[in-house]
C-alpha cells in the first residue's frame, strides 16, 4: 500500500508542478538569458538584423555614457542614506511603541498607513506637499525650491522613502523585540539594571539579525527604486536623480538603445547580486556566532 | 509596569499624537485641497476651502478615465492573485512532498530566480510578450503568475512543513483522488499563508507601475490607475484641481482595504520579514 501512494505522489507531481514552472520558465527565465545575448549586439528595437559587437556596449557605458555613471553614483550615495534614515527611525518607532497598549496599536497603524500607497501615486502626492504645502506652511520652509537643486532634491526622496517605509521595519523590529525571553529582563531588572541599559545589553544583541533583514530588505527596494523617483523629480534636475533603473528604462524605451540598454542591465544584474550574496553571507555568519 | 498619567507618560503622549498628525498630514493636505478651486490651492494650500467644489471629483475622473482603470486594476489583480494562489499552492504541495531531483532543481531555480531584478529582465521580456501576443490585460496577469510564482511557491513550500504528511496518506487511503485531497483536505490548511500570500502579492500587483507601463502603455484603454494617473499629469501637469482628487480616489481603494484588514496586513509584513 505504502509504495502505491509513493506511485501516486510522483506520479502527479508534473500534472501539478508544470504548468506554472513552464510560465515561470518563458517569462523570467528565458528574457534573462535572451538579455543576455542582447547586451552584446547593437539591437535598436525595431531592425530585423542585429549585429553582434562583443562587449563594446560595456565600454561605452563607462567610457562615453557620463549620465550612467552619475545615475550610479546617484543610486548608491540614495541607498545608503535610504537604509540608514529608514532603519534609524523604524527602530525608533519600535522602542516608543512595542509594548501593547491601546495607544500604542493605533499609532502603529497610524505608521504602517503610508506603507499601502504605491510608488507612482506617492511620488504624486508629495510633489504637491513638496511644491504647494510645505511653501504654504511657511517658516523654514517657505523659500526652499525642493526639485530645482540636486541636493533638496536627494533629500526630498529620502524623505518620502523613510516617510513611506519606517513603519514597515518598525515592523520587523517590534516582531523581533516581542520574541525575546521576558525573563531576562525581569533578571536583569532583580540586577539592577536600567531600562538604558537593558536596551543596549539585551534588546540590541538579541534583535541583530532583524538588522540584517531590515537592512537589506530597504537597500533592495531602494536600490530598484523606480516609480518614486519618476513621479516625484523625473530624475531632475539636469538628471542629478536619475536611479538606475530609470537609466536603464529611458536607454531602451525612450532613445531605443535596446543593445545598449540590456548591457546596463546585466551591469545592474551583477551589483544586485553581488548584494544578494552579501546578505546570504551576512545572514549565515551570524548562524555560526549565534 | 504602572500605566498611571506621571508627567513623562503625559508628554509622551503629546509628542506621539504630534509626531502622528505629522505623518499623516500629507493625507490631510491632499484631501482638503481636493476640493478646493485652482485659485485658492496656488494662493495658500494650507488654507481651509472657502466652498467645497466637489465637482473637481467629476472632472478628475472623467479626464482619468477613472472606473475603466479602476475595473483595469481589479482585473489584474485578482486574475493575477488568483492563479498565483491556485497553482502556486498545487505546485508547492508536489515540490515539498516528492523528493526528486526534479523536484530539487525546480525549486532551486524558483529560489535563484528571486534574486533577478525585473529590470535587468525587462527589455527582452517586452519582446516575449508581444510574440505571445500578450501586451494586454490578461497576459499582464499571466505575467505576474511567473513573477509572483518564486515567492509563492517558496512561501506554501515552507508552510507545507507544517501540514502533516499523514494527513495526505490519510485522505488517499480513504479513497479521495488527488484532486479532492488538495483541494477539500490541504488547501483550507493553508489558509493563513494564502491570507498572507494574497495580501504581500496583492499590494505589490496593485501598485505596480513598470510592467503594466510596458504591456499595456500602447492602448489608453488598457491604462491601470497607476497608469492612468501618469498619463494624466503627463498631460496637465499641475492641474492640482483636478489632480489632487484623482490621487484620492487613487488611494482610496489600499486605504479602505489597509483599514478592514488591518491586523492581517500588519501580521504579513511582520512574517515576511522575519523569513526574509
Amino acid at each position: 500500500m505504502a509504495t502505491n501512494i509513493r506511485e501516486r505522489i510522483i506520479n502527479s507531481f508534473a500534472l501539478y508542478t508544470l504548468f506554472p514552472y513552464a510560465v515561470f520558465l518563458v517569462f523570467v527565465l528565458l528574457p534573462f538569458f535572451i538579455g543576455g545575448y542582447y547586451s552584446l549586439t547593437d539591437w535598436n528595437g525595431i531592425s530585423r538584423n542585429l549585429d553582434f559587437v562583443g562587449l563594446r556596449n560595456f565600454i561605452e557605458m563607462f567610457r562615453d555614457d557620463e549620465g550612467f555613471i552619475v545615475s550610479i553614483v546617484f543610486t548608491f550615495k540614495f541607498t545608503v542614506a535610504a537604509c540608514i534614515t529608514v532603519n534609524l527611525l523604524g527602530l525608533a518607532y519600535a522602542v516608543l511603541f512595542h509594548t501593547t497598549t491601546r495607544w500604542n496599536s493605533v499609532l502603529r497603524v497610524i505608521l504602517v498607513l503610508p506603507n499601502v500607497i504605491g510608488g507612482i501615486i506617492l511620488g504624486f502626492v508629495w510633489r504637491f506637499i513638496f511644491a504647494q504645502a510645505l511653501p504654504a506652511i511657511g517658516g523654514i520652509f517657505e523659500n526652499i525650491s525642493w526639485f530645482g537643486q540636486p541636493n533638496t532634491a536627494f533629500w526630498a526622496i529620502v524623505i518620502v522613502l523613510v516617510w513611506q517605509q519606517a513603519g514597515y521595519v518598525m515592523l520587523i523590529y517590534i516582531a523581533s523585540m516581542n520574541s525575546i525571553d521576558e525573563q531576562l529582563f525581569e533578571a536583569a531588572e532583580i540586577d539592577g539594571a536600567s531600562s538604558f541599559r537593558q536596551f543596549t545589553d539585551i534588546t540590541l544583541p538579541l534583535i541583530v539579525p532583524a538588522f540584517t533583514v531590515s537592512i537589506f530588505i530597504v537597500l533592495a527596494n531602494s536600490f530598484k527604486i523606480f516609480g518614486l523617483v519618476f513621479s516625484l523629480t523625473g530624475g531632475g534636475p539636469f538628471g542629478t536623480t536619475e536611479s538606475l533603473a530609470i537609466n536603464i528604462y529611458n536607454e531602451a524605451f525612450i532613445y531605443g538603445n535596446y543593445g545598449l540598454g540590456s548591457a546596463k542591465a546585466v551591469v545592474f544584474f551583477i551589483f544586485v547580486a553581488i548584494l544578494s550574496y552579501m546578505q546570504v553571507r551576512f545572514t549565515q555568519r551570524r548562524e555560526v556566532a549565534l | 509596569m504602572n500605566r498611571q498619567f506621571t508627567p513623562l507618560r503625559v508628554v509622551f503622549y503629546v509628542v506621539t499624537l504630534l509626531f502622528a498628525l505629522v505623518v499623516l498630514s500629507p493625507f490631510y493636505f491632499v484631501l482638503v485641497n481636493s476640493v478646493k478651486s485652482y485659485g485658492e490651492i496656488i494662493i495658500d494650500a494650507a488654507a481651509l476651502p472657502t466652498e467645497l467644489k466637489f465637482s473637481n471629483y467629476a472632472v478628475g475622473v472623467e479626464r482619468v478615465n477613472f472606473w475603466l482603470a479602476f475595473y483595469r486594476s481589479l482585473f489584474v489583480t485578482v486574475i493575477g492573485l488568483g492563479g498565483m494562489a491556485i497553482f502556486g499552492s498545487m505546485a508547492a504541495w508536489k515540490l515539498a512532498r516528492v523528493k526528486s531531483r526534479v523536484s530539487t532543481f525546480m525549486y532551486a531555480t524558483y529560489i535563484l530566480a528571486m534574486i533577478i531584478p525585473f529590470q535587468s529582465i525587462m527589455i527582452p521580456l517586452v519582446v516575449v510578450a508581444h510574440n505571445f501576443r500578450m501586451l494586454n490585460p490578461l497576459g499582464l496577469a499571466i505575467l505576474y503568475w511567473g513573477f509572483g510564482m518564486p515567492l509563492t511557491i517558496f512561501l506554501y513550500r515552507g508552510y507545507f512543513n507544517y501540514v502533516p504528511r499523514e494527513l495526505d496518506e490519510s485522505g488517499m487511503l480513504d479513497g479521495c483522488n488527488d484532486f479532492v485531497l488538495f483541494w477539500r483536505i490541504l488547501f483550507p490548511q493553508l489558509r493563513t499563508m494564502t491570507t498572507t500570500i494574497v495580501i504581500l502579492q496583492s499590494l505589490w500587483v496593485w501598485n505596480d507601475f513598470l510592467l503594466p507601463l510596458l504591456i499595456l502603455q500602447h492602448d489608453r484603454s488598457f491604462y491601470t490607475i497607476p497608469l492612468g494617473i501618469n498619463s494624466f499629469f503627463g498631460i496637465y501637469k499641475a492641474q492640482w484641481d483636478m489632480a489632487l482628487p484623482i490621487l484620492v480616489l487613487g488611494m482610496l481603494p489600499l486605504i479602505t482595504a489597509f483599514l478592514f484588514a488591518q491586523k492581517n496586513i500588519v501580521r504579513s509584513i511582520a512574517a515576511s520579514g522575519l523569513k526574509g
